[in-house]
């Protein structure tokens, strides 16, 4: 399967098929989502409607830490496998993890304001997200710091994996230190923990963010492929 | 394989010191960073006391990043590092020995420095046993995670920005912990868990770091 997919023709092939379909299914689920979020879900009794930003903060959150799991995935892949595509993936992943990211930071600070009464703090969770936002870039920088954009896939591959020792910390910096960001409520041992009435839209977001990164990132993904036949063709001009 | 790596080491110091001056650049820069922080932030002791731990251990943060781009570049440039995978030891040995040199390189003048230079910034008692003791925990990681920063960015347009970009991020949890434990020692709690944070990021990092470090300087001869 996995071989079966490292020929960019035949996997454009498969990716264009579902590319229409990805990109209605984020529109349906979106519009779901938002309605369900900001016109049926009832408003908080203590947060009031300020906790509507959730239906946007946490789907993002989650992507962002998804996102960049994929690109360490991809990047293990590419170093093991020397898989062409991987590569592929993890450069066209970074920005769209890294827009995400920064979605995460500004609609945080957005509802720390009313909340905490504070735009920011230095807290485990924000910081760590802070750092997560930083490797994004790095990462970016490395990338694109090569003369022969294929000399830094290697380069950036290992950075990915390095920088995956971020992740846990995100995701467990709540448990471990005392934060004034709130702890998980819907990853738990023992289930969700809040109402279906906001559990409902929250999913249908995460659904529609799921789905947005795979539409961009069939786009980005034909970018990325087209630019390396562009250069190769160059190449074979030069040359021949 | 000890003995080559002693070799290694005794050969990048020999450098080092026969050039002269990396050491004490390094050291001159430590200083005068640390220096502005009272010109900058005014001269009120407490304010400097509250500041003290954190200002010095950013600034050797600095200090080490700064002293990063020549721990490979130079073999790279004069064609070292081929012989260096050649070496009839593993790349991550060699990798290890060059950190080695440049941790006596930087970490230790750091080491002897800081002390001094928290006293310049007026910082209460307590605090200097735990600022050596971090620093000594925490130094080598810096080289450790830095080489691998460096060995990255080996090749690449703009090195000794891009080593910051990718380096930074991943020393913060090593500043957090040790200015946190700094601090608790200042107000008369136990810094030990902060220590003992250090110590383990030090037991993660070294056998790690030169692994990615080797991958990415084998990468860059091709």
């Amino acid at each position: 399967m996995m071989h079966r997919f490292a020929n960019p023709t035949r996997f454009m092939r498969v990716a264009n098929a579902i590319l229409p379909w990805c990109a209605a299914l984020t529109v349906v689920f979106l519009c779901i989502g938002l309605y369900l979020g900001l016109f049926r879900s009832p408003a908080d009794y203590q947060q009031g409607e300020t906790v509507r930003i959730m239906y946007i903060h946490v789907p993002s959150a989650y992507m962002a830490m998804f996102v960049y799991g994929a690109m360490a995935v991809a990047s293990a892949m590419a170093l093991i496998w020397k898989h062409p595509l991987a590569d592929m993936i993890a450069r066209a992943s970074a920005p769209i993890g890294a827009g995400f990211t920064l979605i995460t930071l500004v609609t945080g600070s957005l509802w720390g304001q009313p909340m905490w009464g504070t735009w920011w703090v230095w807290d485990a969770r924000l910081t760590s997200v802070l750092i997560l936002f930083f490797l994004y870039i790095g990462y970016i920088a490395l990338v694109n710091a090569f003369d022969d954009p294929a000399r830094g896939a290697k380069p950036a591959a290992i950075l990915a994996l390095v920088g995956a020792v971020n992740l846990p910390i995100i995701k467990f910096s709540v448990d471990w230190w005392n934060t004034l960001h709130q702890p998980a409520s819907i990853v738990t041992m023992e289930g969700p923990k809040i109402a279906a009435s906001m559990l409902w839209p929250l999913l249908c977001m995460v659904i529609a963010f799921n789905l947005f990164y795979l539409t961009v990132g069939i786009l980005r993904l034909r970018g990325e492929i087209a630019g390396a036949r562009i250069r190769n063709l160059q190449l074979g001009l030069t040359h021949g | 394989m000890i003995r080559i790596m002693r070799h290694l080491v005794a050969r990048d110091l020999r450098l080092a010191l026969r050039q002269g001056s990396d050491a004490a650049m390094v050291i001159a820069f430590f200083v005068i960073t640390v220096t502005l922080f009272p010109l900058g932030v005014g001269p009120e002791p407490n304010v400097l006391a509250r500041i003290a731990a954190g200002v010095v251990w950013v600034t050797a943060l600095l200090a080490t990043m700064l002293s990063l781009d020549r721990l490979f570049q130079a073999d790279y440039d004069d064609g070292s590092t081929d012989l260096l995978v050649l070496a009839p030891i593993p790349l991550e040995l060699a990798v290890l020995a060059k950190v080695v040199a440049h941790w006596m390189l930087t970490g230790l003048p750091l080491i002897v420095t800081a002390p001094v230079l928290a006293a310049l910034m007026n910082m209460p008692g307590p605090g200097y046993p735990v600022l050596i003791g971090s620093m000594l925990l925490a130094t080598p990681t810096l080289s450790l995670i830095g080489s691998v920063g460096a060995a990255l960015a080996l090749g690449a347009r703009r090195g000794g920005i891009l080593i910051s970009l990718l380096v930074l991020p991943l020393y913060i949890p090593v500043l957090i912990f040790a200015v946190g434990g700094v601090d608790a020692a200042i107000s008369g709690l136990t810094p030990r868990p902060h220590l003992l944070l250090l110590g383990a990021i030090l037991a993660a990092a070294l056998p790690l770091a030169p692994w990615a470090a080797a991958a990415a300087l084998r990468h860059s001869l091709r």
